[in-house]
């Protein structure tokens, strides 16, 4: 299960608004409790570095990765995965996702039909290499 | 020694190590002394002709080894090297 706390979730999803119909990217951060529940507490908003056609393809630069790993090591997080949006697409993993996609890390993907409505949902690989979907649970103060 | 950097994703086949020292001297027994003492990493960092797979990058301090001498680039003391997952993906491009 996944639980994105309400500034991460504001902030993927101004991202996915601002950047339509372009794809955006960026880093999740948190922690993964003894079940493997995540909570996520942090983005950072990466530039989608891939040439050519954004609005279907997203790539995000070896060196931002080196960055995101760094500042989960500064803030005591974990770097728990990657989040895109799916311009005018639904949030579901294509060939291309999954071909890229490491063990572990979760995949939000938001779905962006036009500039002001998104939709998300979380996926993570099975251990056939084949995404299965990740629950994404509201977030709760407590 | 040098070390190795592996990434968050792939620690579950390290035992969660996150820095590995290393004597090698050059990429290609890097990835051969990594795959030997965690065998579950090898499908993750070789594809089926033990080649480095296309999606990982390895970068000896800031610079990708595609732009040094690929699994020749020397390693030494000190040298940082980091195993860099290629993050990508999109929607599908079928109509």
């Amino acid at each position: 299960m996944l639980i994105i706390e309400q500034k991460p979730k504001q902030l993927m999803t101004e991202d996915a608004l601002t950047t339509f119909p372009d794809e955006c990217c960026g880093f999740i951060f948190g922690a993964e409790d003894a079940n493997g529940d995540r909570l996520i507490q942090k983005i950072t908003v990466v530039d989608n570095s891939k040439a050519g056609d954004k609005t279907r393809r997203f790539e995000i630069a070896p060196l931002d990765y080196l960055k995101a790993e760094q500042y989960a090591d500064d803030n005591g997080l974990t770097l728990l995965g990657v989040y895109h949006s799916h311009p005018k697409h639904p949030p579901i993993p294509s060939e291309t996702d999954r071909m890229a996609a490491q063990p572990w890390f979760s995949y939000i993907i938001i779905s962006t039909l036009d500039d002001r409505t998104t939709h998300f949902r979380s996926w993570r690989l099975n251990e056939e290499e084949q995404f299965e979907e990740e629950k994404i649970a509201d977030y709760q103060f407590t | 020694m040098a070390t190795v950097i592996i990434p968050t994703p792939l620690r579950k086949f390290t035992n969660n190590t996150a820095r590995l020292e290393t004597k090698a001297s050059n990429i290609h027994e890097t990835v051969e002394e990594l795959t030997l003492n965690f065998p579950d990493l090898k499908k993750h960092l070789l594809d089926d002709k033990g080649r480095i797979r296309s999606f990982i990058n390895i970068f000896v301090g800031n610079d990708d080894i595609r732009n040094l001498q690929q699994e020749n680039t020397t390693v030494q003391d000190g040298t940082i090297i980091s195993i860099i997952p290629a993050i990508a993906g999109g929607i599908s491009i079928k109509k």
